[in-house]
């Protein structure tokens, strides 16, 4: 064999065997029957599909859908305008990365628990906030759709703040001094050229933000109190309490074939000629 | 009654301080300029008037401040002291969108996600002028861009995107058009026929430019009047002319082109005849290879003489340069016509010049 299909080996094995094989056993599981307490049973049938289309199911899924794109869009209101400033900043640029990094030095699991001891009804906010005299009994900051929210943005913050700061660190200072020169005020700027020109990394944010959230488990189980359920929670469901595989696996596939979904268009909007 | 009277009074002031200031004041001055970068003393108080409608040039190397006058003026940098004024009004203070001046970037800085004409209506929208469609018409056609509106600046050539940058710009009707270093992204030959242009263009607009560059051949061929700059401060102004002939300065003698220093004094190679020395096969006298240059001023007789040896020659199409080595020890070069190529290294030749060109400084 030659040399390159060696080295292309272990990413070959690892993609067959890691994504390949599982993938394959998840779609056939989904149309399969369900045992009676839980596994796999024949006839082959597509049940579990129809079953998708139930609203209950559907209303699953378009929230996912919706939170995901709620905590996409905070994301990017907040990690753009951080971006622009690490960029533009003339010191302790290496400093502040390192701040926006800082949050994956612990484990993920530990930091969301950490909100439930921040947001909780005798947590430090409800504390503060009665012990300022602001609130009067605590406010019910946990275990709702907000909270859910809350974790995924802070959850995934990291992963749109280092694309754009990455595109708006190549921007040629030179194109902001054009426009201003041209007469442009700065929020014209920012608006007209530094936005359109930071689009890659505004689109690659958005995907690597929008896609985990989506399939979410974590996040909407602790912090949403099983009150907030979204598809990735529907999914480990229905492994688990409902025993019914073939449908948690025709789930999954949903899911894969959302994401794949947006992906596609994402992709092709960044694919327009630019420069 | 009174009313009317002092309304046409203030009228009459108010058009008095038109014509004062469209008339009288100069359009761009600075007045004892100074910016200081933390460790570095970039421009060191400079103080220069830039004459309405000229096409005015800073030279000097790089590092000299240049650059960094031209953002002062631009407001792209705050001034350590000093003012800026444009038509007699000072505009320290003002943010660069708040200057009517314009700047033509060195790599002309086009927003690569606009087409040609997005670009050059950019600073039209922002002033929101009315008739956008029609300046820009006008605009494209005055810099030769016609039918190129709808391209994106990396689907234009390098000439062609220096015209767009120029149209962004000129669009604007500016006091003053500010150009970095504009020529030197294009390739030599291109670089020589936009200097042609460009100079025609700033006469048919009718706009002051100022232009900043370190080579002098484009500085002198394009400008009505140049500074030559060294370490933040002004050498001399003058026409080109002036500059070139009557330096002020070594650095500026030696910056403007070559100079051969002889005894303190400096010597255009072009001002240099070579007489061969009694050799055989050589014709004695005033022979073939004699040269005059543009600089001939009153007497051409060379009524200075050093020997020498010639050491080698560089052939540089239209002319040759002969590489003179002098008894005394100094290098020197001449420039002479092509057919004077028959010197060759070892020939003992009589370096002579005119008193008349030489250049003294104290």
């Amino acid at each position: 064999m030659k040399l390159r299909t060696w080295f292309l080996l272990p990413a070959w094995l690892s993609l067959v065997l890691l994504f390949a094989v599982p993938f394959a056993i998840v779609l056939a599981y989904s149309f399969l029957t369900r045992g009676v307490y839980g596994g796999i049973e024949l006839p082959w049938t597509a049940e579990s599909y129809r079953r998708l289309f139930d609203p209950l199911y559907l209303a699953i899924l378009w929230r996912s859908f919706a939170m995901a794109l709620a905590a996409t869009a905070l994301c990017l209101l907040l990690a753009f305008p951080a971006a622009l400033f690490i960029s533009r900043a003339a010191r302790h640029k290496n400093l502040y990365l390192q701040l926006v990094m800082l949050p994956f030095w612990t484990s993920f699991l530990v930091r969301t628990y950490a909100w439930i001891f921040l947001l909780r009804d005798t947590g430090l906010f409800n504390t503060a906030l009665q012990a300022l005299g602001i609130t009067h009994g605590p406010l019910p900051l946990l275990y709702n759709d907000g909270a859910v929210l809350l974790g995924l943005v802070y959850g995934y913050l990291p992963f749109m703040v280092l694309p754009i700061y990455a595109t708006l660190e190549r921007l040629d200072p030179a194109l902001v001094e054009a426009a201003a020169d041209l007469g442009a005020h700065p929020m014209t700027t920012v608006w007209r050229i530094v936005v359109p020109l930071s689009r890659p990394g505004i689109v690659a944010g958005s995907v690597l933000v929008f896609i985990p959230c989506l399939g979410a488990y974590l996040t909407p189980d602790l912090l949403g109190g099983g009150r907030t359920v979204m598809v990735g929670n529907l999914v480990q469901n229905q492994f688990t309490t409902a025993r019914d595989w073939p449908f948690g696996a025709a789930v999954s596939i949903a899911l894969m074939a959302l994401v794949a979904l947006v992906l596609v268009v994402f992709l092709r909007r960044q694919s327009e000629p630019l420069a | 009654m009174a009313e009317l009277r002092s309304s046409a009074s203030a009228h009459a002031a108010q058009v008095l301080r038109y014509y004062f200031y469209y008339s009288m004041a100069p359009i761009l001055e600075l007045r004892k300029l100074v910016k200081h970068f933390p460790g570095q003393q970039a421009v060191r108080e400079i103080s220069l008037v830039i004459p309405r409608g000229s096409f005015f040039s800073l030279l000097g190397p790089s590092g000299c401040g240049k650059t960094t006058t031209l953002r002062l003026i631009a407001g792209f940098e705050q001034p350590t002291s000093g003012d800026v004024l444009l038509n007699g009004e000072i505009v320290n203070q003002r943010q660069p969108y708040e200057r009517n001046v314009s700047t033509v970037f060195q790599n002309y800085a086009l927003f690569p996600h606009l087409t040609a004409r997005a670009n050059v209506e950019f600073g039209l929208k922002r002033h929101r002028a009315t008739d956008i469609g029609r300046r820009v018409r006008e605009v494209l056609e005055l810099v030769g861009l016609t039918g190129k509106e709808t391209r994106r600046p990396a689907q234009l050539s390098g000439g062609e995107r220096q015209r767009v940058a120029l149209a962004r710009s000129l669009v604007l009707q500016p006091d003053v058009l500010l150009l970095d270093e504009p020529l030197a992204a294009l390739d030599p030959k291109l670089r020589k026929q936009m200097r042609v242009e460009l100079k025609a263009l700033q006469r048919r607009a009718g706009v002051t430019f100022l232009l900043v560059t370190h080579d002098q051949e484009e500085a002198l061929s394009m400008s009505d009047h140049l500074a030559v700059m060294n370490e933040g401060r002004i050498e001399q102004v003058g026409s080109p002319e002036d500059v070139y002939l009557r330096p002020r300065s070594r650095f500026v003698a030696g910056f403007l082109g070559a100079v051969n220093w002889i005894a303190g004094a400096g010597i255009r190679p072009e001002a240099v005849r070579l007489l061969p020395v009694g050799q055989a096969g050589y014709p004695l006298g005033p022979p073939a290879n004699l040269f005059r240059s543009e600089i001939a001023s009153g007497d051409a007789t060379p009524d200075r003489r050093a020997p020498g040896v010639v050491t080698g020659s560089v052939f540089l199409g239209d002319c040759v340069q002969v590489l003179v080595r002098l008894h005394s020890g100094e290098d020197t070069v001449a420039q002479l016509p092509r057919r004077a190529a028959l010197f060759q290294p070892g020939d003992a030749v009589q370096f002579t010049w005119s008193a008349a060109d030489e250049m003294t400084f104290p």
